[in-house]
């Protein structure tokens, strides 16, 4: 077991609704970004001298953008449907991590400057000036929301309070106030390309490697290229899928899908990174100019199409943003959807009985599938609604003869965090991170325990690092996180490729 | 014209005033504040037609609320529906002749305020007893619901224990259609109660009393799922792109 400073959860065989206890989790707050890492964005290098006037002003502009921000704040009767739904308040037991809890740090600096009950009555709606320690407090609990949007599934008005969050940050950030990992991670892009700060010539590096591993498992030359000018497809991944493990597996896997496919692809150092942290902070210029970079490297390099990696929020802008803020994209192919999901891609294939499986490959795995939070409730794949839950479930199914899911409550629309999500995957908020994870690893503990799973397969490069570090303070061990494209990689039979034996008729799949 | 009757005329004209000013400024606020970005919760309706059903199963079902908390979902469809029927059981002393089917409704809207009163006692309690509610609940959340319970408890009164001359009351309504005050009973009872219900329209507007024009512009709820095939873009982000 890793070792921690703090409690670790204990897993339960049943979810249980803990008291509250209010300032649990107050001292629990990242890293303040320094000058250097504030200026790139645009955002004032430290907390500007006026910056309660700065920041009414910035909520008032804010208020006036996104109707989003002005319905929630407003709409709020206190029901308490949300009250028991994020796994932050789960596993701190902290009140301002229910959802509610979280909205109305906002809310009542809201009520106190825009609404007339708030200036002349504020004790009686709980009404708050902005006041330094409401700005500290604004700093820990927006920093404790991983903009997963569970609760806004069980808020009979939608409330999302991954939007306030995001409002929250933005209005932190315009006065001074940012977040070290998240705003040095942007500043990465700009400079390098993607978040890792992974070079041109190490990418390349990278890639000539996996060729050659490739080649000696399979004996088939299957192509990992960059800036391949002319190629059909675009392939914008999260940079993780680079370097580390189990992530690298997944990129192995998309390569060999293309290949089998037959058709040319290639990566870009320009936009050598799916992921947008510009949505994390609520920022729409940072979040636009990121996904430019897309846009700017569909052109350079004359793709007809635009596939995303396994990545949970990446594929939330892609999917939902991308239009929006880098299109129109009316120079691809119009026959693809822009862009595509890389699961979408090879169910299609799996569809149209163009690959090949033997699924015995991954025998040594019992599987489970982690619903990724901006996946499952912010996002599409295919032409129908839900598509995002089924067509991972058909490639796994596809590609693996054992699998099992978790318990109904927690997959699907309500799926919970792996907790590491919404720019909080740093090592400064490891005590958050351990008990966000608490309601996603009881349920893996218990389908582990009724049903033999072994390993859990996720879609999202944050919650592949998140699971790999986090399983070990549960006593698991940190490998039993996989990549889809992983199981895809280990059951796809390449043309051409030589097998040690042969047996297997190998299933070209039916239909999932 | 009696200092009361006088008293309650302008009460009424003044809250009406409020309430409609109040809620059309706000749904205008709401209606003109873009949404720059697609965030429908999904899984989420493909075409506009779908979105509607969505919207339709929340105001009449409550949809969302039935997957989060059943207790919640109970007493507050119980009190919203039995709210919905003594409203429209209400509709006869402003109308003149009153159509059939609120003549229909009637005995109906007698249980409506039952429920009425079922509805929020439920709620309240909840609110009282369950820590995380009471942990979120301001005095202002107390304070509406006694107001709705006030309202209902002294209107159940009046048909169950001391009656009022409606007609009476029905005139003093008519009356104020034409700029005229009417005398209106002055039993405590009725005064009380349509003393209470002119407080609740002015407090509307101001309070989370919004959250019922407030679901129809929620984004997350009303916006159609189709991203890829159709570009979203709303002024000022428009504007970006020139520069
Ligand atoms: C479109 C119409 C409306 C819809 C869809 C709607 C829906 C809801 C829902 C889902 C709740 C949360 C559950 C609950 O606590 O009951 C709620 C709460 C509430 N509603 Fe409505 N409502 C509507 C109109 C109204 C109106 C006209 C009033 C009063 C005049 C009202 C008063 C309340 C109150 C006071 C609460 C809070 C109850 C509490 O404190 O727990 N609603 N509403
Ligand atoms: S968005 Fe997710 S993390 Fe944030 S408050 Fe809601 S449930 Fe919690
Ligand atoms: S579920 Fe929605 S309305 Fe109810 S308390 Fe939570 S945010 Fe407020």
């Amino acid at each position: 077991m890793a070792k921690a400073d703090f409690e670790v959860p204990l897993l339960k065989p049943y979810a249980e609704i803990p008291a509250l206890e209010p300032g649990a989790m107050a001292h629990s707050r990242p890293f303040v970004a320094k000058a250097d890492f504030q200026g790139p964005l645009g955002f004032p290098g430290e907390l500007v001298e006026d910056w309660q006037e700065r920041a009414i002003d910035k909520m008032g502009e804010l208020l006036g953008k996104y109707r989003s921000l002005r319905v929630y704040l407003d709409s709020c009767v206190k029901c308490g449907s949300c009250t028991d739904k994020c796994h932050y308040y789960l596993g701190t037991k902290d009140p301002n991590n229910m959802p509610v809890g979280r909205q109305d740090l906002m809310r009542k600096v809201y009520r106190r400057y825009f609404t007339l009950a708030g200036r002349f009555f504020p004790k009686l709606v709980g009404a708050s000036d902005f006041t330094r320690e409401v700005l500290d407090e604004w700093y820990s609990y927006f920093h404790q929301c991983s903009q997963c949007r569970r609760c806004s599934v069980f808020c009979p008005y939608g409330i999302d309070t991954a939007e306030i969050s995001m409002a929250a940050r933005e209005i932190m950030d315009s006065i001074g106030v940012g977040q070290k990992y998240c705003n040095e991670i942007i500043g990465k892009v700009y400079k390098i390309g993607n978040n890792l700060g992974l070079p041109g010539p190490a990418l390349r590096d990278t890639l000539e490697g996996l060729e050659e591993d490739v080649f000696d498992d399979t004996g088939v030359a299957v192509r990992y290229p960059i800036d391949e000018e002319g190629a059909e497809i675009l392939l914008v991944t999260p940079s993780a899928d680079f370097f580390a493990e189990p992530h690298v597996d997944g990129l192995i896997g998309y390569g060999k899908v293309f290949h089998e496919a037959g058709v040319s692809w290639t990566l870009s150092t320009h936009a050598s990174e799916a992921a947008n942290f510009g949505m994390f902070i609520g920022s729409y210029a940072n979040m636009r100019r990121l996904a430019q970079r897309i846009r700017e490297a569909a052109i350079a390099l004359k793709v007809k199409r635009i596939v995303f990696g396994e990545c949970g929020h990446a594929w939330r802008v892609a999917y939902s943003f991308l239009n929006t803020l880098a299109g129109p994209w009316d120079f691809l192919d119009p026959r693809y959807p822009v862009p595509q999901h890389i699961c979408e891609f090879t169910h299609d294939l799996i569809q149209q009985g163009k690959l090949r499986f033997d699924k015995s490959q991954n025998d040594d795995m019992v599987l489970t599938f982690h619903d990724s939070c901006n996946v499952a409730r912010a996002s599409r794949m295919g032409d129908r609604p839900g598509g995002q839950f089924e067509i991972p479930r058909a490639i796994i199914r596809a590609t693996c003869n054992h699998f099992f899911d978790m318990e109904e409550e927690t997959i699907r629309e309500r799926t919970f965090c792996c907790g590491g999500g919404g720019g909080l995957l740093t090592d400064d908020l490891m005590e958050l991170r351990v008990k966000g994870a608490m309601p996603r690893m009881q349920a893996l503990n218990n389908v582990m325990k009724e049903k033999g799973v072994t390993h859990m397969a996720a879609i999202c490069a944050i919650c592949k690092s998140q699971f790999t570090k986090v399983l070990p303070y549960y006593g698991m061990e940190m490998e039993q996180i996989v990549s889809v494209h992983q199981l895809v990689s280990n059951a796809l039979i390449l043309t051409g490729q030589d097998r040690d034996e042969e047996d297997e008729e190998e299933t070209s799949d039916e239909a999932a | 014209m009696s200092f009361l009757s006088g008293f309650y005329a302008s009460l009424y004209y003044v809250a009406v005033v409020i309430l409609i000013a109040g809620l059309v400024n706000k749904i205008v606020q709401y209606a003109r504040t873009p949404a720059p970005l697609k965030i429908p919760t999904t899984p989420a309706p493909t075409s506009s037609g779908k979105v509607t059903l969505r919207m339709v199963r929340e105001v009449v079902f409550f949809e969302s609320l039935f997957k989060g908390n059943k207790w919640i979902w109970i007493f507050g469809w119980v009190f919203h529906f039995g709210l919905f029927l003594v409203t429209l059981r209400h509709l006869r002393y402003f109308i003149d002749p009153v159509w059939l089917p609120i003549t229909f409704i009637q005995p109906f809207g007698i249980y409506g305020g039952i429920a009425m009163v079922v509805g929020l006692a439920g709620l309240w309690a909840r609110r009282v007893l369950v820590d995380r509610v009471r942990y979120i609940t301001s005095p202002s959340d107390h304070l509406i619901l006694l107001l709705l319970l006030l309202i209902g408890l002294s209107g159940l009164s009046m048909k169950f224990a001391a009656h009022t001359d409606i007609v009476a009351v029905k005139n003093f309504f008519f009356g104020l259609y034409q700029l005229q005050v009417n005398p209106l009973p002055s039993d405590p009872l009725l005064l009380l109660h349509l003393l209470l219900v002119a407080v609740l329209m002015i407090i509307f507007p101001y309070s989370k009393l919004l959250h019922a024009p407030g679901l129809f512009f929620s984004p997350s709820r009303n916006q159609v799922d189709n991203p890829r095939e159709k570009r979203h873009i709303v002024p000022w982000a428009e504007r970006l792109e020139q520069e």
